[in-house]
């Protein structure tokens, strides 16, 4: 874009906004796909394809919005409408989808877009249309950019974002901490790593003892592990998708390797990873969590436990009610839920924007001290987790929050 | 010292796996007269058949062997059905077809048993020697070894064997001499499917059994297949340890390589020996009258 344009466009928004500034006070402003009774929201999931699991996340959303429409008569008196397409996690299928959700369901917003190559695939689209891209369902870091792409938001926390929190735990726990990183070589991996150096600074030279890199293609990951035993490290950061992470888990054990081992969350899955790679060999890697996990049974007696059990039983009684991805869900929902409650009666899609970086909210389900927090120039809603340990069996708590301010 | 030691041990490790596939490659194509690029992945569904079997209760010897012919059967039931027809189609009609293979066989796999990862069960006890190398590595190197005897002696001492090189070899001398080249090619995808299955059976408790498991691996055992000699399966055997070794050494010893380029040292290994010895290092060199 010139420069011409783009003070242009500078002067219009800024004429747009004052015009709404002034007017909204007095009436009411509606973007398209509301009405006095009624707001359309879209959405992308993998109701089939390899990601299908995930489906789980946009059917707890529909049961959180039924929920909220029947009990609350929706958000402000207008219904919430969720319209949520099947785009299979192929990122053609997605843009598809988004252009119909957009161009011929008009919807206020699209929310919860599921994946981070389908998401990539629509990015440029949503910011071109200026329609809110909120809450994507995807821990990569691009998301949190607003300079460059203001209609944007994700929720969970960032890879780099964990990448730091790992960081700052290793400092505050580990003594003397020499650190060997194993990463997936593409942006996934290297968000991580790049989390990891910025909070260690101009000592990550020097406390990062040794990199390794693997490729997808790679048969097995033994050979890196090798290199990183070697280097004497006792601080062991396993950024890998779970069928590597597993395998390095397994080697570790095998060479009688004892680091602190510290496992990002794509592969913090009990199911997935730790049984697979041995429970016993697993015992004792730390990772970290922001909610709460529903398989837990010792928060079983609690009231926010309570609550979400009977909002799955009464709206999404086929669901699983040990999985991650129906908390998840559930959560989510309430922080679109709150965006839309701050927005009033003024729902175009700019204020919707401007609400969805206004947030200061806590959720019961959420871990205690892990708020969801945005800003004009912070479009990472949650930056503070906190350090759990599995025990061969379930995890358990082994410190304070951790966060990035 | 130790830390090459171990490598080079890994390495072994690692080439064993290669080397188990890449007798399925040279099967094949002492079979066909060329590479089975779906060969891979009829491994892994094999694997993922007797993984079913063990899941339902029959022990593990029993699952091996009833996996082993069930994926003859299916390696002969897919060349009469689906390469036979396309007898004297053009190679890249062939390619085509094992491309789509590699996708019917990845998502049917994905769609039976899903996408997350499985542990397989090795036949072998646990455990390592000193953490240097573990026993199933060392189980799985005499597998591969026997499975060479066997095939060596296939191809040197039976009839069966000798008719199935000279139909792939030179297919119309072979009919006739009253050879059933026809049979004897869809023997030879039978036999290959079978012993890709021993080969998945054998690599999946190493690096998990998922429908991916073997996308990487078949490229490096048609890197050993090549690098040995395709027509040897010896050579091929051998190829298979070479490459694991070179891999490692080369990724841990030169800096300008390293972890990120050690798919590309298996790459440049089949370019190298394509352009200075088209035969593999230890295969025939085969004369072609014109």
């Amino acid at each position: 874009m010139n420069t011409g344009r783009k003070i242009a466009i500078t002067f219009a928004a800024v004429a747009a906004m004052g015009m709404a500034a002034t007017t909204a006070m007095a009436e009411k402003m509606y973007g398209p796909g509301v009405t006095d009774t009624s707001i359309k929201i879209g959405n992308t999931m993998p109701y089939s394809g390899p990601a299908a699991a995930y489906s789980q996340i946009g059917k707890s959303i529909n049961a959180y919005f039924n929920k909220i429409n029947k009990e609350n008569g929706g958000v402000n008196g207008r219904k919430i409408e969720f319209i949520s397409l099947d785009d299979g996690y192929s990122p053609p299928k997605t843009k598809e989808q988004t252009r119909k959700l957009v161009e011929q369901d008009e919807v206020l917003l699209v929310f919860q877009g599921l994946g981070t190559p389908t998401q990539s695939a629509v990015h440029a689209y949503m910011n071109q249309k200026k329609v809110p891209q909120l809450f994507v369902a995807t821990g990569a870091t691009k998301w949190g950019d607003p300079e460059n792409y203001p209609w944007t938001m994700g929720w969970q926390p960032s890879y780099q974002t964990e990448g730091q929190l790992f960081g700052t735990y290793v400092l505050k726990n580990v003594k003397d901490p020499k650190i060997a990183i194993l990463y997936q070589n593409d942006d996934y991996g290297k968000d991580y790593v790049k989390g990891m150096k910025d909070v260690l600074g101009d000592k990550a030279s020097e406390l990062i003892v040794a990199e390794e890199s693997y490729e997808v293609t790679d048969p097995t990951i033994n050979s890196q592990i090798i290199k990183l035993k070697d280097s004497g490290a006792n601080v062991f950061f396993n950024v890998a998708t779970p069928k590597f992470a597993a395998q390095a888990i397994k080697k570790i054990y095998e060479l009688n390797w004892k680091p602190v081992h510290l496992n990002n969350s794509v592969s913090n899955s009990v199911g997935a990873v730790y049984k697979p790679a041995g429970l016993e060999e697993s015992k004792g890697i730390i990772s970290l969590q922001y909610f709460q996990d529903v398989t837990d049974p010792s928060i079983y007696d609690t009231e926010p436990y309570k609550k979400w059990k009977k909002f799955m039983e009464e709206y999404y009684p086929d669901g699983d009610q040990s999985s991650s991805f129906t908390a998840y869900g559930y959560l989510v929902a309430q922080t679109m839920e709150q965006v839309l409650k701050q927005a009033g009666d003024n729902l175009t899609r700019e204020n919707v924007m401007k609400e969805a970086a206004n947030l200061d909210l806590e959720l019961d389900m959420m871990l205690p001290g892990v708020k969801i927090q945005t800003g004009p120039d912070d479009y990472f809603p949650i930056e503070a987790m906190m350090p759990i340990a599995f025990d061969g069996e379930k995890f358990v708590p082994v410190g304070e929050v951790v966060s990035v301010n | 010292m130790d830390l090459f030691l171990q490598q080079i041990l890994t390495g072994i490790a690692n080439g064993a796996i290669y080397a188990c596939l890449a007798l399925a490659v040279v099967m094949i194509y002492q079979a066909i007269d060329h590479f089975n690029f779906a060969q891979g992945e009829m491994a892994m569904f094999s694997t993922y058949i007797c993984w079913s079997l063990i899941a339902a209760g029959v022990p593990y010897w029993a699952a091996f062997f009833i996996t082993i012919i069930v994926s003859f059967l299916g390696g002969l039931a897919i060349e009469r059905i689906i390469i036979k027809p396309l007898h004297h189609a053009p190679v890249l009609s062939h390619i085509v077809v094992f491309i789509g293979l590699i996708a019917i066989f990845n998502s049917t796999a994905g769609a039976i048993w899903d996408h997350t990862i499985k542990t397989f069960p090795s036949p072998f006890p646990s455990g390592s020697f000193g953490g240097l190398i573990g026993l199933h590595e060392v189980g799985m190197f005499f597998v591969t070894l026997i499975l060479l005897l066997a095939i060596f002696s296939f191809f040197k001492f039976t009839r069966v064997g000798m008719a199935m090189q000279a139909a792939a070899a030179n297919p119309v001398s072979a009919e006739l001499v009253g050879i059933r080249v026809a049979w004897m090619l869809a023997l030879g995808w039978g036999l290959a499917a079978a012993i890709g299955a021993v080969a998945g059976m054998m690599i999946a408790p190493i690096v998990f059994l998922d429908p991916n498991m073997m996308l990487g691996i078949l490229l490096y055992g048609f890197a050993a297949a090549i690098v040995g000699g395709i027509s040897s399966p010896g050579g091929a055997v051998a190829g298979g340890f070479l490459v694991g070794i070179i891999e490692n050494l080369a990724g841990t010893y030169i800096p300008a390589i390293g972890s990120e380029l050690k798919l590309t040292v298996a790459l440049v290994l089949i370019v190298t020996v394509l352009l200075f010895k088209p035969n593999g290092l230890f295969g025939k060199t085969i004369v072609t009258r014109v």
